[in-house]
């Protein structure tokens, strides 16, 4: 029997999914994880990147940050988590959460920054208070740039999370993880497919949520403004 | 009470940081940032060879962007792991998983900046290489590369470090670089210094793979002024 008829064979047993800690239970650890690491980065790196963006400070500082995150290795970030006596789930809900921050911090900072001079004026000339411009004219205008940037990091931290397996933790790695340690190599080939697909499916599912969520108007701009930076 | 004392003794004896760690596995070290090297390089190169001269065809041919761009960035969108778990039962566990799932993520970055570049080329440049008698061959060879070679280098540079990152994830199929030292000293009792030895080799390769790819840049486009990292 080669491996792609055992991984089939592996997904076709109702237990597979059903049973305890099977890939319902772990796909739904999973799910849980990111929505926490999501949670805990928007939570930090929105607010932030829109006030940065409102006063128009700290762009280099962002930008160094974004660069330094990409040469770090994840993984020795959990494990290095995971050693400090930290679990190996709530290490790897950190780790993801940290990584998560570049891109939306970026994307909230650009939105704001590039929303529309006339309607911040508009809003000033109404006699609007810093504060009611951010909130009322820049974060609106900043709305599709935002759900672009937690599209991307939904699925980045989707695929961060499987490795909390590595760190002694759950979610849908494990399914990998154990196969590999048992040589069931079925399993690893199964688990793998499970994971990809969960990725692909919720980047789909984000993207029509991308374009439901974007006001009509932004979409146009967004394409546009995508355009100018391809070009400079 | 030996197994308390025990305990409280190991974590004493469990430092974030080690010179000794070091000095004692300078040679271990070595190997394994030699090996994590050389499969970035590798991979690097190889996803540059395919990527580039794709950049080159999809500037040109429009109706194949959407399809080429769009697979490469479905293939991106699959996680590391389950990327190497898919491809170690079909070609075998060790190196050769690791290397071609390295391939693919490195493909949509080179891509990608590869087409920006190209289709960044000021118009009238093109034009006046055109008017001097120039045929396309040698407007793409003597214009147009050059010009798009600065995005290219962006490229090679973003997918170098992110592949260094990516390297370590290749510990799931046994071929992690500096990756299989940190998952090593985490399986060792949580040994701190190998991780965070490992940790910080990683990081250190990576600036120095950005660095000499930053300068090799800066000598093959020696007309750019300062200023143009």
């Amino acid at each position: 029997m080669n491996v792609a008829e055992e991984a089939l064979l592996w997904l076709n047993d109702p237990l597979t999914w059903t049973r305890q800690g099977g890939i319902i239970d772990l796909g739904i650890e999973h799910l849980v994880m990111t929505a926490v690491a999501v949670a805990l980065a928007a939570a930090f790196a929105i607010p932030l990147g829109a006030w940065l963006g409102h006063t128009g400070r700290g762009a280099g500082a962002m930008v160094a940050v974004g660069n330094a995150t990409r040469a770090m290795p994840t993984l020795g970030i959990i494990l290095l988590l995971a050693a400090g006596g930290l679990f190996g789930n709530t290490a790897t809900v950190l780790a993801a959460a940290v990584f998560a921050v570049p891109v939306l911090l970026t994307n909230s900072y650009e939105g704001v920054r590039g929303a529309d001079p006339a309607a911040r004026d508009a809003g000033r000339g109404m006699g609007m208070s810093g504060t009611r411009v951010l909130l009322h004219v820049e974060l609106p205008l900043a709305t599709g740039l935002i759900a672009a940037g937690l599209r991307t990091t939904i699925v980045q931290v989707v695929a961060t999370i499987p490795l909390a397996a590595l760190a002694g933790g759950g979610g849908l790695g494990q399914i990998i993880a154990f196969g590999m340690g048992t040589q069931r190599y079925g399993q690893v080939l199964a688990g793998g497919v499970v994971v990809a697909l969960l990725a692909l499916v919720l980047d789909g599912l984000l993207a029509v949520a991308q374009r439901l969520v974007t006001p009509a108007p932004l979409r146009v701009t967004t394409s546009r403004r995508r355009g100018a930076r391809a070009a400079s | 009470m030996p197994a308390g004392r025990d305990s409280v003794l190991a974590m004493a004896a469990n430092p974030w940081f080690s010179w000794t760690y070091v000095v004692q596995n300078a040679d271990t070290l070595w190997e394994h940032t030699v090996q994590h090297a050389a499969i970035t390089v590798q991979s690097v190169a190889i996803a540059a060879a395919i990527a580039v001269p794709l950049g080159i065809l999809v500037s040109r041919v429009r109706w194949l962007s959407g399809i080429v761009i769009g697979t490469a960035a479905v293939l991106y969108t699959v996680p590391s792991l389950a990327l190497f778990a898919i491809l170690a039962p079909l070609l075998g566990i060790g190196r050769t998983p690791v290397l071609i799932g390295l391939v693919i993520y490195a493909l949509l970055v080179i891509l990608r900046n590869t087409v920006a570049g190209l289709d960044g080329v000021d118009p009238a440049v093109l034009d006046a290489a055109r008017g001097l008698g120039y045929g396309p061959v040698r407007v793409l060879a003597r214009v147009a590369l050059p010009n798009a070679l600065p995005s290219v280098v962006a490229g090679l540079r973003l997918a170098t470090v992110s592949t260094v990152a990516l390297v370590t994830v290749g510990v799931v199929v046994g071929y992690g670089g500096l990756g299989q030292l940190m998952f090593q000293g985490f399986r060792n009792n949580f040994y701190r210094a190998e991780i965070m030895t490992a940790t910080l080799a990683c990081v250190l390769l990576a600036l120095a793979l950005d660095l000499t790819l930053w300068a090799g840049g800066r000598a093959l486009t020696p007309w750019r002024g300062k200023g143009h990292a």
